[in-house]
């Protein structure tokens, strides 16, 4: 549930880091000093960084999400694993809601740039998550050299996408070496967390591309109300959810592979231009056709609530309620044979020079395997109506590998270690 | 940008006047002393002889003769490329001299044909005393050694802008484009020093879009437009004649500049910003295409105070001296990769990919020299 900004100052003497955060010595402070510690992100609270499976993936999706992809620009081995525990470091304490470095963003020398960069002070950790995957040209370059002995650790299942049908992908925007995703309740957070994390990898990483996205579009807990996306509909409503902790074994994370990658899973990420002005001038009727969904409840077609069951065999006046040509028809387990968490969000990236809004869903998705997860799901939609309002233009798929354990862990620990 | 920064270092401040009394400009310290010997420096476009492998600890004179057909420098570096002496814009057929005082230690005597990359580079090993100095007079060393430099600096650039000036004057455009970039490397070199005289740097270097509406644009790339845009110097005498006039007003102000030793560290951190910001983008000299000739001089500008300080920076970090020492040379190499005849490739001819590639360079360069202030601040 997203606090309103008055619901934010109203709460801000309930946690710890709300006090800290707001109180009169939080810029002498820093931010938070000690961890908050919550259960459940509620707009502002932390959002434990360690355990077995990252963070990001089946916590509740946040309102706004920073994504960044890097490649790595140094040949050395050892500084790529400093970089990752450097990195770990600064993760868990800006998910902690502290500054990125030890001294913070306004306590050191003077004449030294800081080591946090400052725009989240008095920030509190807004249930920042912070997600790593490494991309296949981590392991093998695209001409197949192996620049840090990682070739023979390449899972199977971490290759490049297919090319599919109506793709217009721009290789400047997709694909990287390293991904990183952080989502908060608050943009700027996220922002701040991508930023230090940039900086601190200056001279050994290089940002590809990078992606704002707002207004989660899926629920990954069943706590959480179902958003609309920016077709105007809600989104999401059968996706894989926290509380089917057998579902998320078989479909969302990896295991008896006795490899690295054991509790962790695959993230694909797809930037999906919604061409907005066109679908806008389509019938409500069309519109809800197309998807397969009611526009107003998010009902399946042909039933009542937004949660009854899709059901394919349904009739109205004749026809099939569900077409099927829509998109929930062709998307759904039923007809996909497989499922996938999804955890995208809305971008409005401006206007694209053509009197349009540059507008859609930057896509991602968690699966055990690429191949029988998004993979199969996006061969299935080949013939979706919703083809006709959207075009594919980035492509990325990373191995994002199990959680940080401890203090003495970190990220990559089991592939490099 | 010195002008904009506080300085709290005052151990050894130095102005061109006093040094000035050394003689020559372009001499390093040793006040008085003079040379014993005499050692002949031969210059080609591609060789470089030094009549001399081992000398003793003291002042010598050096005289450069360029028997090649580029124009060409003479350094003295010390460990670093912590410059000791240097003379610049040796024109082919001419021969300099440099007067230099030089402590024991190993030094590499370098010509530079065509004023860019490491040049050519012949060791040399100085015996006898060697010097001990306090932190401060390590911090006042940096500072005369790299006033020297402005000075030296600005001198070549006033004689390279008259050349330029005389070019555009009658009217030679052919003549005036060969020269144009020569100027533009001894200001962009020292461009911070120019910046602290704050009206003087947007009259010499001021691109188009830096002018208030209702002001005159002037300066250097006023005369870049209309060399390789318009191809039209019929209205561009008097542009070129303000131009000389302010950069007659830049040497005579430097002569009385007074640096702090922070001043070198962040005019260093400067100079490489200003590459990060304004040559890497294309927007510097969005007419000439020759961005990669500025990114060289800043690159330069930048090492030589640095490298001033190196003594200062190895004593207290040594680390961090290392991380310098190497990031240089990382960065000159990713931009030698690019190195064309006696320049640069044009900034159109790379590719973003290849832009990208010397961002990066530029960016972890400038990440190890931020530190540099905090060490010299102590």
């Amino acid at each position: 549930m997203k606090l309103s900004r008055r619901d934010f100052f109203g709460a801000a003497g309930v946690g710890a880091a709300g006090a800290v955060a707001l109180g009169a010595g939080s810029w002498a402070a820093g931010r938070d000093a000690e961890p908050a510690t919550a259960t459940a992100a509620a707009g502002q609270d932390a959002v434990e960084f360690h355990g077995d499976r990252q963070a990001g993936i089946v916590t509740p999706a946040q309102d706004r999400l920073h994504f960044v992809s890097f490649d790595v620009i140094t040949d050395d081995r050892d500084a790529l694993v400093r970089l990752l525990q450097d990195w770990t470091t600064a993760a868990r304490r800006m998910t902690r809601g502290q500054d990125a470095g030890p001294v913070g963003a306004v306590q050191g020398n003077e004449y030294a740039p800081p080591d946090d960069t400052g725009e989240a002070l008095g920030l509190p950790p807004a249930g920042l998550t912070l997600t790593i995957g490494f991309g296949p040209t981590l392991f093998r370059t695209a001409d197949g050299t192996d620049r840090f002995g990682l070739a023979d650790r390449q899972p199977a299942a971490l290759v490049e996408l297919p090319a599919f049908a109506g793709d217009l992908i721009d290789p400047t925007i997709s694909g990287g070496d390293l991904c990183i995703q952080a989502c908060a309740d608050d943009p700027q957070v996220a922002v701040h967390a991508v930023r230090n994390l940039a900086r601190i990898g200056v001279g050994l990483v290089s940002v590809r591309w990078s992606q704002l996205g707002f207004g989660r579009t899926s629920s990954t807990s069943s706590d959480q109300v179902t958003p609309r996306n920016l077709f105007g509909f809600k989104d999401g409503t059968d996706n894989l959810k926290a509380e089917q902790p057998a579902t998320l074994d078989r479909f969302v994370w990896v295991s008896g592979t006795e490899s690295w990658m054991d509790g962790g899973s695959y993230l694909v990420s797809r930037k999906i231009r919604m061409l907005v002005e066109v679908w806008d001038r389509q019938n409500l009727r069309d519109q809800q056709q197309t998807i397969g969904r009611t526009k107003g409840s998010g009902a399946p077609l042909g039933q009542r609530g937004e949660f009854d069951p899709v059901d394919f065999t349904t009739q109205v006046e004749g026809d099939v309620a569900v077409p099927p040509t829509s998109h929930v028809f062709l998307a759904h387990p039923t007809n996909s044979g497989t499922a996938i968490l999804r955890r995208g969000y809305s971008f409005v990236d401006g206007s694209d020079g053509l009197g349009r809004l540059d507008a859609g869903l930057f896509f991602l998705c968690y699966q055990s395997d690429p191949e029988t997860g998004f993979v199969q799901v996006q061969r299935n939609l080949r013939t979706d109506k919703l083809n006709e309002y959207v075009q594919h233009t980035s492509s990325a798929v990373f191995a994002c590998p199990p959680g940080v354990t401890g203090d003495d862990d970190w990220w990559g620990s089991g592939l490099f270690g | 940008m010195y002008a904009r920064k506080t300085s709290l270092v005052a151990a050894g401040a130095a102005s061109l006047a006093l040094l000035a009394a050394c003689g020559g400009g372009s001499s390093a310290g040793g006040s008085g002393s003079e040379a014993s010997d005499d050692i002949a420096v031969s210059a080609t476009d591609t060789t470089c002889d030094v009549d001399a492998t081992e000398l003793d600890a003291g002042t010598h004179q050096f005289t450069v003769t360029n028997t090649g057909s580029s124009t060409t420098e003479f350094y003295l570096y010390a460990e670093g490329d912590r410059i000791m002496g240097e003379v610049e814009n040796i024109a082919p057929g001419v021969a300099r001299t440099l007067l230099v005082e030089l402590p024991a230690g190993e030094y590499q005597a370098a010509c530079k044909p065509g004023m860019v990359g490491d040049g050519i580079r012949n060791a040399l090993t100085v015996t006898g005393e060697s010097q001990q100095l306090s932190d401060d007079e390590q911090l006042q060393t940096a500072v005369e050694d790299y006033t020297r430099y402005v000075g030296s600096q600005t001198t070549a650039l006033r004689e390279q802008t008259q050349a330029f000036v005389d070019a555009v004057n009658a009217g030679d455009v052919a003549t005036a484009q060969g020269l144009y970039q020569v100027a533009r490397t001894y200001f962009e070199r020292i461009e911070p020093v120019a910046e602290s005289f704050g009206d003087l740097d947007p009259r010499i270097d001021a691109r188009e879009n830096d002018v208030e509406e209702g002001g005159t644009w002037t300066g250097f790339h006023v005369l870049e437009r209309d060399l390789w845009q318009t191809g039209d110097l019929s209205a561009s005498g008097p542009v070129a004649d303000q131009l000389m006039t302010d950069v007659d007003d830049l040497v005579t102000r430097v002569q009385t500049l007074e640096l702090q030793p922070l001043d070198l560290a962040n005019g260093a951190l400067g100079l490489l910003d200003e590459i990060a910001s304004s040559k890497i983008t294309g927007e510097e000299e969005r007419y000439s295409r020759t961005d990669l000739w500025d990114f060289q001089a800043n690159l330069d500008g930048s090492q030589t105070a640095i490298a001033s300080l190196r003594p200062v920076i190895a004593e207290a970090d040594p680390d961090l001296a290392a991380a310098l020492d190497s990031a240089f040379a990382a960065t000159q190499a990713d931009l030698a990769q690019f190195a064309s005849g006696d320049g640069f490739l044009l900034y159109t001819e790379l590719t973003t990919e290849q832009l990208q590639g010397l961002s990066d360079s530029i960016n972890a360069l400038a990440a190890q020299v931020s530190q540099v202030p905090a060490v010299v601040a102590g």
